[in-house]
């Protein structure tokens, strides 16, 4: 009898793994290669991950991506700088509003303008409401893969009054395509602020309450404390950005170390772990969930008045030439290179997603673990496969 | 036949003490379907209570707040295609759930729902009870071979690891119970007993928390309740429910054990597993919290407080009923809802009618006498307070599934050989020890 699994029609490509095993007898007690997903619980999508066991050792690990490839750069090249807009937001569709504004952002440098003072503020109010509810699905979703199944229904009751926000701001909930090249394409609704506002005093008891349920939990610490670890070298080695990166220690944000849109306006701090692990990486989660609500809470109150469109030709037509613009986005660096050839269409657009680069790490991170850790592990690098695949 | 028929209904013993086959079968049937029912009213009530734990409704569509749901997901089941991997062992395939559920369901054969409720009362009733239950497990490791499939097989692996962790500080916690039987008549509770020995009957060890007037789980405290929790965590494990549900893992290893299996033969995974749930959640009831023994039978005696604990089963069931009546009163008043109202309107009645029938068993059977209205309603009560207390462990079982992320296996593994074998082996040395000073 043949091994269950026909290890052999894996593609030449992946093989680093040693996938080429000889005629095995049925189940011996060699190493187990087997395909966690792309249709797996919890590999968030359709990530394959190829392990190979030693029992439920994880011996090395191989990362399959690709189906959900959409070919999203290929389509910016045929399309208008406007018109490819909201293509971004469907790259990390749990924080479509962060794609928007580092699209957005980066073709305002190429074109050399700038958003109105009230366009920033609302871009920033709305991008860190986006960073916590992108940060609510990461806690439920990594809850579960846990096996601790109640968060996630907590947390996505509170993800919806953000995603309300959203609705009553530009009438989409998820892909907002909330701004436009120059600024914002709408104006805030009657009673913004407070909505906002209310959502601040609403939110912090529930932070409270989520950190009830998790932070001193025995089974938690235990699933949580010194797995996953990446030391700040292999990380900064790796690309690895955002929570992933400031949990082993490095004190990196865009937000300060490259101010971008006005957040050198305010105020805040950048948590930071120490260890290098799920939990730290949980805890810093947790705590950018609070300056984010701190950062939001100094921006509603001081929105200036004024327009929210900047100086924009009716057709955008950037000069020639070539720019990369970076935000943090909730999972790490979002970057934009774009070319321009002079024309109303982007010569090429690429895009630097979190996600994809985080996942580069996944491999040092749950070598010699098991196969339990993966699953959470891969919940605490929070990828998105639309971002991964693009 | 009818005078064997007949002849039981005056006896005060087992069906197995009295040797009257025709009874024992009817015993088991009766146990059969009740253990079903259960299973299919747990079904309900977990997923209700795990709803609301998660701030959702649960079922709401099919039947009145969901209460066909399980019925309709049964008939899916049956129905649905019948389906054994090309390259399973085809034989151990099919056999595996049937492993699982008659060893789930076996074990009844020797839990006393009362004095002589019981199919029969073995002089080794827990050991048997302990060992068949623990074979429920190779069903669980027999399905992850025979599925021929890498996340069944580690499923399998990672269940009979498990067992072995758990079943020796389960067993340990057990004994510590067992000696506590052979304290009959000695120390501060001062009752006439027979003598040194212990049991190992089911029967035994109720009637010996009966007459030393305390429940295991508060003798020597806190030794009793020591052992009681050490049980109380190895049974979790025992019947791999949250936090220790690491053989069908759904977000590691999908569904575990049961990947393979679909339709029928899945259900009756779930029915074994909801069975063996009751199983073991019974045998803690019966060592520590007096089985079918009323609440303070000793503090509230006499006719009175008798008549006053039988009512219970008839209020708990009018209790019931008064609810599903205002679930009717509160449904909405269009006429999408007019079906699901009228049916649970009907349920409502239905229960309030079980409940007046109990009500009038309890009235009528008041008397003392040896009456078959008075013998039935002690049998009633029995049944309804071993009921109950099982109850509370299935709420828990719920419960702990709602809060607790899973244990990993490793971790699993140290918890069962690290903390609770030696506290388990503590404990039962200082019972012994206690014990012997009492004495």
């Amino acid at each position: 009898m043949s091994s269950p699994v026909n290890d052999k029609t894996l593609p030449n490509a992946v093989s680093n793994l040693d996938l080429e095993a000889p005629d095995k007898p049925y189940l011996d007690s060699n190493e187990l290669i087997i395909n966690m997903g792309p249709q797996h619980p919890a590999t968030h999508g359709v990530l394959r991950v190829i392990l190979k066991l030693d029992g439920e050792k994880v011996l090395g690990t191989e990362c399959v991506i690709g189906y959900l490839h959409r070919g999203v750069e290929k389509i910016a090249e045929n399309r208008t700088y406007t018109m490819f807009n909201p293509y971004v937001d469907r790259m990390d569709y749990c924080a479509a509003v962060s794609n928007g504004l580092g699209y957005c952002e980066a073709v305002e440098k190429l074109m050399n303008v700038e958003a109105p003072a009230r366009a920033q503020y609302i871009r920033v109010i709305l991008t860190e409401l986006n960073r916590i509810a992108s940060h609510q699905l990461w806690l439920g979703t990594h809850a579960l893969d846990i096996g601790a199944m109640t968060p996630l229904f907590y947390t996505f009751r509170d993800r919806e009054e953000i995603l309300k926000i959203f609705e009553k701001y530009c009438g989409a909930r998820l892909t907002t395509h909330a701004f436009r090249i120059g600024g914002c394409q709408y104006e805030t609704y009657a009673g913004f602020e407070k909505d906002v506002t209310n959502f601040l005093t609403f939110f912090a008891p529930k932070i409270d309450e989520y950190e009830t349920l998790l932070t001193t939990n025995r089974i938690w610490l235990e699933r949580t404390k010194n797995v996953g670890v990446i030391s700040a070298k292999d990380a900064i080695a790796l690309g690895v950005t955002g929570p992933v990166l400031r949990a082993s220690g490095v004190k990196w944000d865009i937000r300060k170390a490259l101010p971008y849109a006005n957040y050198s306006k305010f105020d805040f701090e950048i948590p930071i772990g120490t260890n290098g692990d799920t939990y730290d990486r949980y805890l810093v989660r947790m705590m950018e969930m609070r300056q984010s609500m701190r950062i939001i809470e100094q921006a509603v109150g001081g929105i200036p008045e004024g327009p929210i469109m900047g100086k924009v030709p009716k057709v955008i037509k950037p000069p020639v030439g070539e720019i990369y613009h970076s935000i943090e986005a909730p999972k790490g660096e979002l970057g934009y290179f774009i070319v321009s050839d002079g024309s109303t269409q982007p010569y090429r657009v690429r895009v630097r997603p979190p996600s994809f680069v985080n996942l580069q790490a996944l491999d040092i991170m749950v070598r010699g673990a098991l196969v339990a850790d993966v699953v959470a592990v891969i919940g605490t690098i929070d990828i998105v496969l639309g971002e991964v695949d693009r | 036949m009818l005078t064997s028929f007949m002849s039981y209904l005056g006896s005060t013993m087992t069906p197995g003490q009295a040797g009257n086959q025709l009874w024992a079968l009817i015993y088991v049937l009766i146990i059969f379907a009740g253990v079903s029912v259960a299973v299919i009213c747990m079904n309900w009530i977990e997923r209700k209570a795990l709803a609301h734990f998660q701030i959702r409704l649960g079922p709401m569509r099919v039947g009145p707040h969901g209460l066909m749901q399980p019925f309709a997901d049964a008939l899916k089941l049956m129905l649905k295609e019948d389906i054994i991997p090309a390259e399973a062992d085809q034989f151990v395939f099919w056999v595996a759930p049937l492993i699982g559920l008659l060893a789930a369901f076996t074990v009844y054969t020797v839990i006393p729902f009362g004095p002589s409720q019981a199919v029969s009362d073995m002089n080794i009733g827990i050991l048997f009870m302990l060992g068949v239950s623990s074979l429920g497990v190779l069903g669980i490791v027999v399905a992850g071979w025979a599925s021929n499939s890498h996340y069944p097989l580690m499923g399998a692996l990672r269940s009979s690891a498990q067992m072995v962790s758990y079943e020796v500080a389960m067993g340990l916690a057990v004994v510590s119970a067992v000696l506590l039987t052979s304290l009959h008549g000695i120390g501060i509770y001062g009752v006439t007993g027979n003598g040194d020995t212990g049991t190992l009957s089911m029967i035994g060890i109720v009637q010996a928390q009966q007459e030393q007037h305390v429940w295991f789980i508060f003798k020597f405290f806190p030794l009793g309740l020591i052992a009681f929790v050490i049980f109380a965590i190895a049974m979790v494990a025992e019947v791999n429910r949250a936090p220790f549900d690491l053989a069908e893992a759904e977000s590691e290893l999908t569904a575990g054990f049961h990947t393979e299996y679909s339709g029928l033969r899945w259900s009756l995974f779930m029915l074994a597993e909801y069975a063996a749930m009751i199983a073991v959640s019974s045998i803690a009831v019966t060592l520590w919290l007096g089985g079918w023994v009323r609440p303070f039978p000793n503090l509230l005696q006499g006719t009175a407080w008798d008549f006053i604990f039988s009512l219970f089963p008839g209020l708990t069931f009018l209790g019931l009923a008064g609810v599903a009546l205002l679930g009717t009163v509160r449904m909405p008043s269009h006429s999408f809802f007019k079906i699901q109202k009228i049916g649970l309107g009907v349920f409502g009645m239905l229960l309030g009618s079980l409940a007046l029938l109990l009500l009038v068993i309890a009235i009528a059977g008041r008397s003392a006498d040896m009456s078959l209205a008075a013998r039935f309603n002690e049998g009633i009560g029995y049944v309804y307070w071993f009921v109950l207390k099982v109850a509370v462990f299935m709420y828990l079982f719920i419960w702990y599934r709602a809060t607790w992320p899973r244990y990993r296996f490793d971790q699993l593994m140290s918890v069962g050989w690290k903390v609770l074998l030696p506290i388990s082996l503590g404990v039962l040395m200082l019972t012994a020890v206690v014990g012997v000073l009492v004495k």
